[in-house]
């Protein structure tokens, strides 16, 4: 129990601090003496640059920004120079893949690249053979449970209904449980996409647990002769851990009530930045994540994380997000996702 | 939340500490650690550039170099470049004009837009206003629902009615002004910048609504696409400002810093929990210096000034800094410490010293509340002449204790024994006075 010691640390500086603080400034209060400001820096800030969207970025930087991106083949046009591999670089990074991975592309690219080959070819096959073949959706056996997953925020609810939605289409009977107890209204929301989708819903109150939830829900589907049962969660931050040990709950309750989970999904939205190798992975340690929903990307995010959560994890891409409407919802295709990846900005 | 960054550039900076007249090319192999460290963080990658770029040119000068601590000094540039990155000074969040004063939340799907109207209401509300919430969101099921339910759990009026979100709005102002009510919170639906139907009725809302605020809320967790979104929300509806949401996962924030750098707008909130409290005032120098490993003492002394008493807190304090406490001063103290938040909280808000970061980190780790509840349960079931000299605890009296605390013997031994030896190296620390605290080294850290 060292941390005794820097718990009294702690409390002696911080009240020390505090109190000198405030005894000064009563003091100082009643000598009428205005309060002090720190002084400026000795070096005057240069001052900020708001950048209008039609301006070029701020900084020199040797590409550009917005719209006026550079396409792949353009910039590999004229050869390739120690310049085109640095804007190969900052075009991977703006995608979302992240420092490391964009770097070590891009010396993989320089490596395989046959000489006169064509440059977009060489990236566009790097990408593929990192995501791997695409995964069809197994659901197999009596009842078929997906799980699905993800911080608040990245379309978990909106990606349940779509996907209801299309397993209604394909001749299932499907049942969606309210699990996500806490978030105001998330119930209403999926009874309303239940509703569109033709799938039945199984709900609770609000406040009520999401295990007991999740348990009614697998017995009512095997009552009412369901093929798949979809359980919609509560977005959590994945530092939640008491959070992150309820969804493992979650999970386990299922199991007791005689059904497995089949598939557990982690959505995730396309502009999440390198936190998403976070969210993947304490996902993962928490309920054995089997695929990525990646979600929004009808904006123009790219989604470039999914390269360094399935390098990293090895979970793959299932479905993509691609619009608001009930049928927006795809199964992953790699080449066109790579394709998305280096098309202009 | 920063915490990934701060390391990164902690590694990097004791690089450069470690050396005493600094080299052109050693500055240049630090700021390109700095800038991958930068967008590791999800920093917007011009605004990295923009941002090394300034920092090299003014760490390149001759004063710099030729500093007798030029590492410091190359801190010191990168601190103050930063906090310009990050908006400058803090601004505060002002409503000018007459009431009904519009305050329109917008932002894409799933950016926390909703709640942060709930919460931003409840704040305004405990500054003496009478906010009104609209739910002009009538695109995603149950959105209204929600922004009702929310309302009711802060006691704010929620209003929406109608099945067109520019007349709602409208409609929502003149409720206000029916009502009473001087701030008008309209939430608006999600919205794909890309998408020129939706970004034109945000443009519509906003002209018929004349909001004195136009805040987009933003993830924190957002990456490169964040300073796309934020121009193009800026083109089309002028923010004002930005709410950061989610900041209380484990995200390094890159989306705040590069926001403002390419609009010039401020970030005015961060939202910080689940809990309709959680948002906070923003300050850009403040999160340079968090960045930076400088700890955010600061706003744990507002905080702690706003929950303790002061003058016996420090009377206290001083007390044990003459290595003179006891039980039940280190009772007081843990209850203080607690009115501040969860202690994992304001250990991560102390500044983290050169290759202390890693001390402070794992000390955040380690502490561990329901052992803190024990050791207090413990010392609850103390009698006070107990609690004020511990060495009169006797075998018998230890196991009444135990059975008194559901405790077994041994964890009382420990709790003793523990805190004889925290009190001796607290004394022996404090001799040294403030700095010795980070000097707690690594090796002692283990239970």
């Amino acid at each position: 129990m060292w941390w005794y010691v820097f718990v009294f640390g702690v409390l002696a500086v911080l009240l020390v601090l505090a109190g000198t603080m405030m005894i000064v400034r009563r003091r100082r209060a009643a000598l009428g003496h205005p309060r002090v400001y720190p002084a400026a820096p000795e070096h005057p800030a240069p001052q900020r640059r708001a950048a209008p969207r039609a301006e070029a970025p701020a900084s020199g930087g040797a590409f550009h920004g917005g719209g006026l991106g550079p396409t792949l083949r353009g910039l590999f046009h004229g050869g390739t120079t120690e310049t085109t591999w640095q804007q190969l670089e900052d075009i991977l990074l703006k995608a979302d893949v992240g420092p490391k991975a964009a770097s070590d592309m891009v010396q993989r690219v320089r490596a395989d690249h046959p000489t006169g080959g064509n440059v977009i070819d060489t990236v566009r096959g790097e990408i593929l053979s990192i995501l791997g073949p695409d995964r069809p959706l197994a659901l197999d056996g009596r009842l078929s449970v997906i799980l699905v997953v993800g911080v608040n925020g990245s379309g978990k609810t909106t990606t349940i209904g779509k996907l209801a939605k299309r397993l209604v289409t394909e001749g299932r009977v499907v049942s969606v449980a309210a699990a996500d107890t806490f978030r105001a209204a998330a119930g209403e929301q999926l009874e309303i996409w239940a509703r569109v989708s033709g799938a039945q819903l199984i709900a609770q109150d609000r406040g009520a647990d999401p295990g007991a939830v999740a348990f009614d829900a697998v017995k009512a589907s095997e009552a009412r002769g369901v093929d798949v049962l979809i359980v919609d969660t509560a977005g959590r931050l994945h530092t939640k851990q008491p959070l992150m040990d309820e969804l493992s709950k979650i999970k386990r309750v299922i199991e007791k009530a005689g059904a497995t989970v089949d598939e557990t999904f982690l959505v995730l939205d396309a502009q999440t930045g390198q936190n998403g190798i976070a969210q993947a992975r304490a996902f993962t340690d928490a309920v054995e994540i089997t695929g990525v929903v990646l979600t929004k990307t009808d904006g123009s995010a790219k989604g470039g994380i999914v390269l360094a959560v399935r390098e990293e994890l090895g979970v793959p891409v299932r479905f993509v997000g691609v619009g608001e409407r009930p049928d927006d919802l795809r199964p992953f295709d790699a080449g066109v996702f790579a394709d998305r990846l280096l098309s202009p900005a | 939340m920063f915490d990934t960054l701060t390391e990164r550039l902690d590694g990097v900076f004791s690089k450069l500490r470690k050396r005493g007249k600094l080299h052109p090319k050693q500055v240049d192999n630090a700021l390109a650690d700095v800038r991958t460290a930068l967008l590791e963080a999800d920093v917007a990658v011009e605004v990295a550039d923009d941002l090394v770029d300034r920092v090299r040119s003014r760490a390149l000068s001759e004063e710099v170099l030729k500093s007798l601590t030029p590492a410091q000094q190359v801190v010191k540039v990168m601190n103050e470049e930063l906090t310009v990155t990050l908006g400058g000074e803090h601004r505060p969040f002002t409503l000018p004009g007459a009431p009904p004063i519009v305050v329109l939340l917008a932002g894409v799907q799933g950016s926390g837009k909703t709640t942060a109207c709930a919460k931003l209401a409840k704040h305004l509300r405990s500054k003496g206003r009478r906010p009104l919430l609209v739910g002009a969101d009538l695109d995603r099921p149950a959105a209204v629902e929600q922004l009702r339910t929310l309302g009711r759990e802060i006691g704010v009026p929620v209003w929406s009615e109608g099945r067109d979100p520019i007349k709602l709005a409208k409609n929502g102002v003149k409720e206000a002004e029916r009502t009473g009510a001087d701030v008008v919170i309209i939430d608006t639906a999600g919205r794909l910048h890309v998408d020129p139907e939706m970004m034109k009725q945000a443009r519509r809302i906003k002209d018929v609504t004349k909001p004195a605020h136009v805040l987009m809320a933003c993830d924190a967790m957002t990456g490169q696409d964040a300073v796309i979104q934020a121009r193009e929300f800026m083109h089309d509806v002028d923010t004002t400002g930005f709410i950061l949401t989610k900041l209380d996962g484990d995200a390094r924030g890159g989306a705040a810093l590069s926001m403002t750098a390419v609009t010039g707008r401020p970030i005015f909130f961060a939202g910080t929990g689940e809990r309709m409290d959680d948002l906070e005032p923003f300050y850009p120098d403040r999160m340079a210096g968090r960045i930076l490993g400088m700890g955010d003492v600061l706003t744990l002394i507002e905080k702690a000034q706003d929950t303790v008493d002061a003058e016996k807190a420090a009377a206290a304090a001083e007390q044990m800094m003459k290595g003179r406490f006891n039980l039940e001063d280190f009772l007081e103290q843990l209850r203080q410490m607690r009115k501040l938040g969860p202690i994992q909280d304001i250990l991560r808000m102390l500044p983290g010293v050169p290759g202390g970061k890693n001390a402070v980190k794992e000390m955040a780790e380690a502490v561990d509340e329901a052992e803190l509840r024990r050791a207090e349960a413990m010392i609850l079931s103390m009698t006070l002449e107990e609690r004020r000299n511990p060495a009169i605890i006797s075998g018998s009296r230890r196991l009444r204790i135990a059975n008194g605390s559901g405790t077994t013997t041994a964890d009382v031994n420990q709790l003793l024994k523990d805190f004889e030896g925290a009190r001796k190296m607290m004394r022996s620390m404090m001799g040294k006075r403030l700095p010795g605290m980070a000097k707690v080294p690594g090796s002692q850290l283990k239970t």
